[in-house]
């Protein structure tokens, strides 16, 4: 372990090695609220290359939603603090004003958000909301701009795109308004796309369908592209790395394959044993995680992770660890007991040998009454 | 199927809720109305899981509710073990509304935001319980003990307190205090993050275990359904198109459309090529004009001129096995068509023939 590369609380510092489109660097947003500050993101740190994808994954309030927004900039209420450094294309962001920043939103970094449904004016026509960008960045006429909008709703894939201009986001489908979401997004030919959670409110078969048109016209642009979600699944085909957060913290950053293959994290582990595999036959128990993720504001003391983890022991609830990699410096993990290892596997064994509670869970023998123990 | 019959319907005295041919339109001015559920018809056995599959607007919703009379479907029957819900009175349908319950998708808005949760799950027992508020308590402590949710510290707290997880604990907990033997389950797991999904679909396995439940449940995820389920119902616009027991029709879709949807389920392995498994094309079609014949074939890949012209039927491809495609992918046994055709004329006992 003497590669050991330290980003947990000190961190390595991540140089614009003019390869990468964007470095972030000990990023950190704290909101604060009365009863304290919610470190929401606290000291994140990595690099993307042009033409690249990022999946960031993690359960609702790990902070990858939060991250993609602080990367951008668009945190701007008043009770939220963005410090570190995020350079892109050699630019810092953090900083700038929103006049600056609003040069760069749309022509060089653009967003598809969650929900489609809420995400587009629901009182101004698909046409309008479309050349609204263009106009503004490229300076367009409206006749102009309205060919430049068609030729979007082609690329990605609405039949009659003549005829659509002139609809409002109620007369769509879910899948439709998301494709329009996305021409947005692309209309003024950004070179970062930001993707959160694009496919959640949606159905599988439009799933599928959204995530291909991402990947088409991130190949076709050669955009870099951050894909956030809470499905390892999808992420598994469609990113060059992936990047598990927890608590505001990056818990374990790899190469996709290496990382299905020889994952090291147990929350890593524990998010891909709760997906039911359709490969499994009816009825398999299914591998909770116990708990649900601790309150950012008072977070437990040494691993976050610990109250919820099957291999915690006494040194994780004291001593938090910080990222480092045993094998290919690429696969960092912040782990004091990673799985596949001698030293995790004994920690396991012990655990279920003393009846801790979340590694019965791990082995089936937890009930489904007792998954909120912990947290 | 997207087509019709009833071949794949069991005996009446084996089954505790059977419906058939059920449909539910709604008016939508001009004359003109939306076919949500056009004559479909399945049934489910005592502590059996009915997994109820499709994309949004396929009706599976709609079906779930109509189960329970809200609204009171436009045709055909729901018989849940020997009345017919449908022409029961309302006042009849009152008393019976205790067997049935149901769990909503989205955990957070189906609780009362202004109501604390003692109250919440306490409330159906005001209709159909006792009356007395300690009696009552007793209750409601142990049927939230029992879905994970500790008692004391919950029952002066709100809604907003608990995470999405915990309030569809809460919901569950809601939809059992009157002991209830059918629970409809309208997507309890689409709204969570995988891991609280988990928890969630365990507690549901492991309730069913102790209260002796049946559930229809209600999702798009085919992974989740196959997790939960013993049969699988697959919907596509308003229609039944493939009934099977889980794991055969996993192993080996008949219908086009079952096949596309497995081929989108995201699977978490990076050496599959995603980019090379099919994709359905286009959209839903309007349930104001469905399409003529089989609802799906101006989608699916197989569709020829038998498809515009006539709808198929179910026919039998399994033991336990259903299809409803003029082109399905297994061969249907020699004598599906003869059963079809003796169901319309007299049903005999061996041929899974519904005795209506």
């Amino acid at each position: 372990m003497d590669n050991e590369i330290r980003v947990g609380r000190a961190p390595a510092r991540h140089v614009d090695d003019g390869q990468s489109l964007l470095v972030v660097d000990d990023l950190k947003t704290h909101f604060e609220v009365a009863a304290g500050s919610v470190r929401a993101v606290d000291g994140v740190s990595f690099s993307l290359a042009r033409g690249r994808t990022l999946g960031v994954v993690g359960e609702s309030g790990s902070g990858k939603t939060v991250l993609s927004r602080s990367i951008m900039g668009l945190n701007t209420t008043s009770n939220a603090t963005t410090t570190g450094s995020v350079r892109y294309a050699g630019d810092e962001m953090i900083g700038k004003s929103s006049k600056q920043k609003k040069a760069l939103w749309g022509t060089e970094m653009a967003m598809v958000f969650q929900d489609p449904m809420t995400s587009l004016n629901p009182v101004v026509t698909i046409g309008r909301q479309l050349t609204e960008h263009v106009r503004y960045h490229l300076d367009m006429g409206r006749k102009e701009a309205n060919e430049v909008a068609i030729a979007l709703l082609k690329s990605v894939n609405i039949p009659e795109a003549e005829n659509r201009l002139g609809n409002y986001p109620h007369q769509m489908s879910g899948g439709m308004r998301q494709r329009v979401c996305i021409a947005i997004a692309l209309a003024c030919g950004p070179r970062m796309l930001f993707a959160d959670e694009p496919t959640t409110a949606l159905d599988v078969t439009v799933q599928h369908q959204i995530l291909n048109l991402l990947a088409e016209q991130q190949r076709d642009r050669a955009m870099a592209m951050i894909l956030v979600t809470h499905d390892l699944g999808v992420v598994a085909g469609r990113t060059d790395e992936i990047m598990v957060m927890y608590a505001g913290r990056v818990v374990e950053k790899a190469p996709t394959v290496d990382l299905f293959a020889h994952l090291r994290h147990p929350y890593t582990q524990g998010l891909l044993w709760s997906i039911p595999k359709i490969t499994e036959a009816k009825h398999t128990r299914l591998i909770a995680i116990p708990g649900r993720p601790p309150n950012l504001i008072d977070p437990p003391p040494g691993c976050k992770f610990s109250p919820r983890c099957a291999y915690a022991q006494d040194l994780c609830r004291t001593e938090e660890p910080v990222l480092r990699s045993i094998e290919s410096p690429d696969h960092t993990f912040a782990c004091h007991f990673p799985v596949g290892t001698p030293e995790g596997e004994a920690a396991f064994a012990a655990n279920v040998e003393s009846e801790h509670p979340p590694a019965m869970a791990a082995i089936g023998k937890l009930r489904a009454t007792e998954e909120v123990v912990g947290a | 199927m997207a087509g019709s019959g009833r071949a794949h319907l069991r005996p009446a005295d084996e089954v505790m809720l059977q419906v058939s041919d059920l449909v539910v339109e709604f008016p939508v001015g001009k004359g003109r109305t939306v076919k949500a559920v056009s004559g479909i018809s399945f049934d489910v056995a005592k502590g059996e899981t009915l997994g109820l599959v499709g994309e949004s607007g396929c009706g599976k919703s709609t079906t779930g509710k109509a189960i329970l009379q809200l609204p009171v479907p436009t045709g055909g029957s729901v018989v849940l073990e020997g009345d017919d819900l449908v022409t029961l009175g309302s006042k009849t349908m009152r008393t019976r509304r205790t067997r049935l319950q149901m769990i909503f998708q989205d955990p957070i808005s189906s609780l009362n935001p202004r109501r604390m949760i003692g109250e919440i799950v306490a409330e159906p027992l005001n209709v159909w319980g006792p009356k007395d508020k300690d009696e009552q308590w007793n209750i409601v402590a142990r049927i939230l003990d029992q879905v994970g949710i500790d008692p004391g510290p919950a029952r002066y707290k709100r809604p907003h307190e608990f995470s999405g997880g915990q309030c569809q604990r809460i919901s569950i907990a809601r939809a059992l205090v009157t002991g209830p033997e059918l629970i409809i389950c309208d997507e309890p797991v689409s709204a969570l993050d995988v891991s609280i999904q988990a928890q969630i679909l365990n507690l549901l396995e492991d309730l069913k275990a102790e209260y002796g439940l049946t559930l229809v449940f209600i999702a798009h995820d085919l992974a989740v359904v196959k997790n939960i389920s013993d049969r699988v119902a697959v919907m596509y616009l308003g229609k039944m198109c493939e009934i099977s027991e889980a794991d055969e029709l996993y192993a080996t879709p008949a219908h086009p459309y079952t096949e596309l949807l497995l081929g989108s389920c995201p699977v978490p392995d990076p050496t599959i090529d995603v980019s090379s498994t099919r994709v359905i094309e286009g959209e839903l079609p309007s349930p104001i004009s469905p399409p003529s014949g089989c609802r799906f074939r101006t989608r699916c890949p197989f569709a020829t001129e038998i498809c515009v012209a006539e709808e198929p039927m179910m026919r039998r491809v399994g033991v336990d096995h259903f299809v409803a495609c003029h082109h399905p992918l297994i061969e249907p046994w020699p004598d599906g068509a003869v059963a079809e055709a003796a169901v319309r004329i007299a049903p005999t006992p061996d041929t899974d023939a519904p005795i209506v």
